[in-house]
């Protein structure tokens, strides 16, 4: 039973992770808290919904092709949205209220357009028995699940590590007009970065509306609460920390859901939120630089 | 009261009701602005108003005088909870935090069976009423008025324009951000009680992301040059959607709209004067 809730736990809060991921990488390298994040995931589950259920595509290839659509609208988006404040330097707020205020339109547009209620992806995506291990019992949507997440970092590490464009997001990261002023050509990464932290939200999306098989427009909000836990338990823009803090959230919900009660694992989550913040606010890592008021 | 009179109170008195509600909101808003912080659990404060008043006054049978009060508690609570750490960090921390207050409390009323779960609580006693949601009003208009033109208006002002510069000069940042944070709760919370003793019935979705945002909205339309600006802002984005009532579902789209073109086109508001305030 406590082995079977692990793995659970873990490949939830593998999800978690993929989207916390692309949040924190979009604050460390553009500094900017970009709310339509949550949208991003949200519009990620639709179209994998629309690929699966009206065109009647295997999940494998939803997957992906919703990854890549949606990160082509988080570079729409950011362009409409984020570009000029980053050119004319505005305050970190003014970004967060902007992409808050779209995010609502967003959300309210969606709902408007597909309406509010819960749908679900055709019982064939799901299809399979579920395989046993010993105690353990594992659903093919939780194996697409390792597949992708084990996939998608491994492949983001390996950019930010080992390759030039890793080198010049660093740097962007690090101090912006210094890189500018190196011949880093800033606007086009920022497209890049956007592009990147679409594809992991979405992707999120995608495995999050299989492993529940709920998908409705405002399921990207409940979501962000969990990317602000992971991100504040990582610590703001630390890579390795939201993927700590990620799955370590999801054996906590998994394990809260299990023995205490499912409808305290939000209150169980922010609870963690808050005490992190009054000891350890720049994260349980303790690796990124906090500015201080 | 002549009929005519009575009568138009009587068809429109829930969007009476909802201006003055909606302008006290307005004006929590504008206290957390104007120290240069953005706090997005106005909606999460004014639930904690909402549903502590209403079980004090359904399960404890208190009287009104006392249950507005009363009313406040729980939001400072909160507030003091959340902002005293977030508030020595960058902006970005209170504003995410709080985001996820409003999450949080909106579960937690889904689940907890004591104050109605999904079906929320119904059969709230109108105990408010035009008299004493405009009476708050005005009265948090005149403090805000007041205050703006003394020293402390000034000292907030200094914090929202440099917070760096006004700590050198003196300026105690912390408290007053922090002050700043707990009169909003209050005021939300407030504003919480009032509406939850007018509309008899209050639920676990009335005070989520999308109230939150409606809240932010209120001030960014209305600018914070003054604290008139952000109640005008919420009287207008109170009345647009009962005049075009056809588009109903677009009511969210439009204030989402409104946040994106205000402040990347329109900093100060619609309405940008400051106030005049004496050489020191």
């Amino acid at each position: 039973m406590l082995a079977q809730q692990l793995t659970n736990g873990v490949l939830l809060g593998s999800t978690y992770a993929l989207f916390a991921l692309g949040f924190t990488l979009m604050f460390g390298v553009l500094r900017v808290v970009n709310l339509t994040y949550g949208f991003y995931f949200s519009a990620g589950a639709f179209v994998a919904l629309f690929l699966t259920r009206n065109v009647g595509w295997p999940i494998w290839a939803a997957l992906p092709a919703a990854a890549v659509a949606v990160g082509a609208i988080a570079v729409v988006l950011d362009w409409l949205l984020l570009a000029r404040l980053r050119r004319i330097n505005a305050p970190e707020l003014s970004s967060l209220m902007v992409t808050l205020g779209a995010v609502l339109a967003l959300y309210a547009g969606m709902t408007a357009w597909l309406g509010p209620d819960i749908r679900r992806l055709p019982a064939e995506v799901l299809g399979g028995e579920a395989m046993i291990f010993g105690p353990l019992r594992i659903t093919n949507a939780q194996i697409l699940v390792l597949i992708a997440t084990g996939v998608m970092v491994t492949a983001l590490l390996a950019l930010m590590r080992l390759t030039p464009i890793g080198l010049a997001l660093r740097a962007m990261a690090e101090n912006p007009d210094a890189a500018g002023l190196m011949g880093i050509n800033t606007g086009r990464l920022a497209a890049l970065v956007s592009f990147i932290c679409g594809t992991l939200a979405g992707a999120g999306g995608v495995l999050i509306g299989l492993n529940f098989n709920a998908i409705q427009p405002y399921m990207g909000e409940a979501m962000m609460l969990r990317g602000f836990v992971v991100i504040i338990i990582g610590g703001l823009g630390d890579i390795r920390g939201a993927l700590i803090a990620g799955v370590l959230l999801g054996v906590i919900e998994v394990l809260t859901a299990g023995y205490v009660s499912s409808g305290l694992k939000e209150a169980v989550a922010f609870a963690i939120l808050v005490v992190v913040l009054w000891t350890r606010p720049s994260g349980l890592f303790g690796r990124t630089q906090i500015r201080r008021a | 009261m002549p009929i005519w009179l009575d009568d138009f109170l009587w068809t429109y008195q829930n969007v009476v009701y909802a201006l003055g509600v909606n302008g006290l909101l307005g004006l929590s808003m504008y206290v957390v602005l104007s120290v240069g912080q953005l706090s997005l659990g106005q909606a999460a404060f004014m639930g904690l108003g909402a549903y502590s008043s209403a079980l004090l006054t359904l399960k404890l049978h208190l009287p009104f005088a006392i249950v507005l009060p009363a009313s406040t508690i729980a939001p400072v609570l909160f507030a003091l909870a959340i902002g005293t750490p977030t508030l020595r960090l960058s902006g970005v921390y209170l504003a995410i935090a709080t985001i996820g207050l409003g999450e949080v409390l909106r579960a937690a009323y889904l689940n907890i069976d004591y104050v109605g779960g999904a079906l929320g609580i119904s059969g709230i006693p109108e105990r408010a009423g035009v008299v004493s949601i405009y009476s708050l009003l005005i009265l948090a208009l005149l403090g805000f008025w007041l205050i703006g033109r003394s020293a402390i208006g000034r000292a907030m002002e200094a914090i929202r324009e440099d917070e760096v510069a006004a700590a050198t000069m003196g300026v105690n940042v912390a408290r007053y951000r922090l002050g700043a944070l707990l009169t909003s709760a209050v005021l939300a919370g407030l504003a919480g009680a009032l509406s939850a003793h007018v509309s008899s019935f209050i639920g676990p979705n009335e005070y989520g992301f999308e109230p939150a945002v409606t809240i932010l909205s209120y001030a960014l339309l209305g600018g914070i040059g003054s604290p008139f600006a952000p109640v005008i802002g919420a009287w207008i984005l109170t009345l647009l959607p009962e005049m075009l009532r056809g588009f109903a579902d677009l009511r969210l789209v439009f204030n989402g709209v409104i946040i994106v073109l205000a402040v990347l086109y329109l900093p100060n508001g619609i309405l940008p004067w400051t106030m005049r305030r004496r050489a020191a």
